[in-house]
């Protein structure tokens, strides 16, 4: 079941990451450029995707960073996630980023790649192109 | 979740983008912690205040909201990073100290009462019993669920300010009725505040909610809130029930043998250059029972002793911060142990401290050695 935690419409590129995401330190507030050398995502940018990873980890502070690369018009346009964290949630919230969270079997269908719009109004809010 | 007409409205941003942006805050923390709406609170008690945690980023999104967001309830404030009165005397850097001021400023600008203490439940009144607030800092979390009758959840710094903006919180976990799944049985001969930070550390890590503590003898306040202190650090458990609980749920012991992997986690030197105390810091019993037993002694090494200002004005009057500076105490109101900016590991190799809270954010933020002590070994070993 889909679950809605901010609101939005947006169309966009699936970035899809299998490991979980620690905002603060991870991804670069200036760039949107993932900058941990163990994580999948290294050296891409999260800049405009629509972002699928299975949760946030790591300090809520992290809930900045989502607000601060939004400012810095590095953002994701979405998140989807597996599992809704505090930080992932109330960042999207700060930064008003539409995110929404998906069963296992819905994850495992979503690749990179993937052409992907969103409406939380609509009673599918993720429609797959 | 379910909103009233007016809540949606101000979602939609009906009541102007800083209302809008608190309510998408508390509706996202809402439906990821399964509330059904939200309820009012009394009182706020907020996190995120010290430059050291919120960084740039944190700093610049509390200047920009302090322009038009206002509390609607009593907000008090979490420690900052530094007591002003005395900030010359460490190696604070000029960004830091205008970034930390700015902060305290926007805050200000928002109605929040400057408190800068992680104790509001010692320096503030306690509301009638089964009172709503919302507490983002975890020891203040747990204390008031566990000892003070009050119903919070572990805010989040965001959830803490969207809840103080708008006069409400979701209604989830524990702000129900809550029943732990498991007891943990205290095993631990002659504890003192050492074994119960241990306790508190081991029980956070274990429950997922809030847990049933049976075997607890009658605790001091010192005792009463090194284990809050040390609970709110390993997990996101924020209450802890008196007693065996449910006979049918889990029974964990925390005897010799979990105190003593405990404390290998976090005591990881054996000694200390210097000394901490308060984290939580320390109230005004507290500092009259280290006044007590300083009497006649003096520290042989720093010692760093963290307070509310509040606390600190009082027991100027009384006289105890006059006793205590003249045993080699250096007096810090406004700021803590946990993440003080103020301990460097270029400086200082290991802290000696009584806090388990303390031990835990010295050894993973400051990154220096930690060596464990309660406070009776404390004033033993290192005064004269």
């Amino acid at each position: 079941m889909n679950k809605i935690l901010v609101s939005g419409k947006v169309k966009g590129i699936v970035l899809k990451s299998n490991n979980p995401i620690n905002f603060l330190g991870t991804v670069d507030k200036k760039t949107g450029i993932i900058s941990d050398k163990n994580h999948s995502l290294f050296e891409k940018s999260v800049k405009n995707t629509i972002l699928v990873f299975p949760s946030g980890i790591g300090s809520s502070v992290g809930a900045y960073t989502i607000y601060s690369i939004k400012s810095n018009n590095t953002a994701p346009i979405a998140m989807i996630c597996k599992k809704a964290d505090l930080t992932v949630a109330t960042g999207c919230a700060l930064a008003n980023i539409p995110l929404i969270t998906i069963d296992d079997e819905e994850f495992e269908s979503i690749k990179t790649g993937m052409k992907i719009s969103i409406d939380t109004d609509s009673t599918i809010p993720i429609h797959y192109q | 979740m379910e909103l009233t007409r007016e809540e949606e409205s101000a979602l939609k941003g009906e009541q102007g983008e800083t209302m809008q942006m608190a309510y998408r805050i508390l509706v996202a923390t809402g439906e990821a912690t399964d509330a059904e709406k939200l309820i009012p609170i009394e009182w706020a008690h907020l996190s995120g205040v010290n430059y050291n945690t919120i960084g740039d980023a944190g700093e610049e999104f509390l200047s920009t909201i302090s322009k038009d967001a206002r509390v609607t309830v009593k907000t008090t404030l979490n420690p900052m990073g530094f007591d002003i009165d005395n900030v010359s005397n460490y190696k604070l850097d000029e960004n830091f100290i205008s970034k930390q001021l700015s902060i305290r400023n926007s805050y200000e600008t928002m109605g929040v009462i400057p408190s800068f203490s992680c104790i509001p439940y010692e320096i503030f009144d306690i509301p009638k019993n089964g009172t709503q607030v919302a507490f983002a800092e975890s020891n203040a979390a747990i204390h008031a669920n566990s000892y003070d009758n009050l119903k919070t959840n572990k805010e989040s710094a965001f959830s803490a300010l969207a809840s103080a903006i708008i006069g409400k919180s979701p209604y989830s976990s524990l702000r129900k009725e809550d029943t732990p799944n498991v007891t943990i049985q205290m095993k631990v001969k002659n504890p003192n505040e050492l074994t119960y930070g241990m306790l508190g550390f081991y029980a956070g890590k274990i429950g997922d909610t809030s847990v049933n503590i049976s075997g607890l003898g009658e605790m001091d306040q010192r005792q009463c809130k090194a284990m809050c202190g040390g609970m709110g650090t390993s997990g996101t458990c924020a209450k802890f029930n008196f007693g065996e609980g449910n006979p049918n749920v889990e029974k964990i012991d925390f005897d010799e043998k979990e105190m003593q992997n405990v404390h290998d986690e976090l005591n990881t030197s054996e000694k200390g250059d210097l000394i901490t105390l308060g984290s939580p810091q320390l109230g005004l019993n507290e500092i009259s029972d280290l006044t007590a037993k300083l009497k006649g002694r003096s520290f042989q090494k720093r010692c760093m002793v963290f307070l509310p200002r509040t606390v600190k004005d009082q027991a100027q009057k009384i006289g105890y911060i006059t006793e205590l500076e003249r045993a080699g105490c250096e007096i810090l109101s406004d700021c803590c142990t946990c993440l003080t900016p103020l301990i460097c590991k270029d400086d200082v190799d290991a802290v000696t401290t009584n806090s388990i809270k303390g031990a835990f954010y010295l050894k993973n933020s400051n990154g220096v050695g930690v060596n464990l002590k309660s406070l009776k070994e404390i004033v033993e070993d290192e005064t004269r």
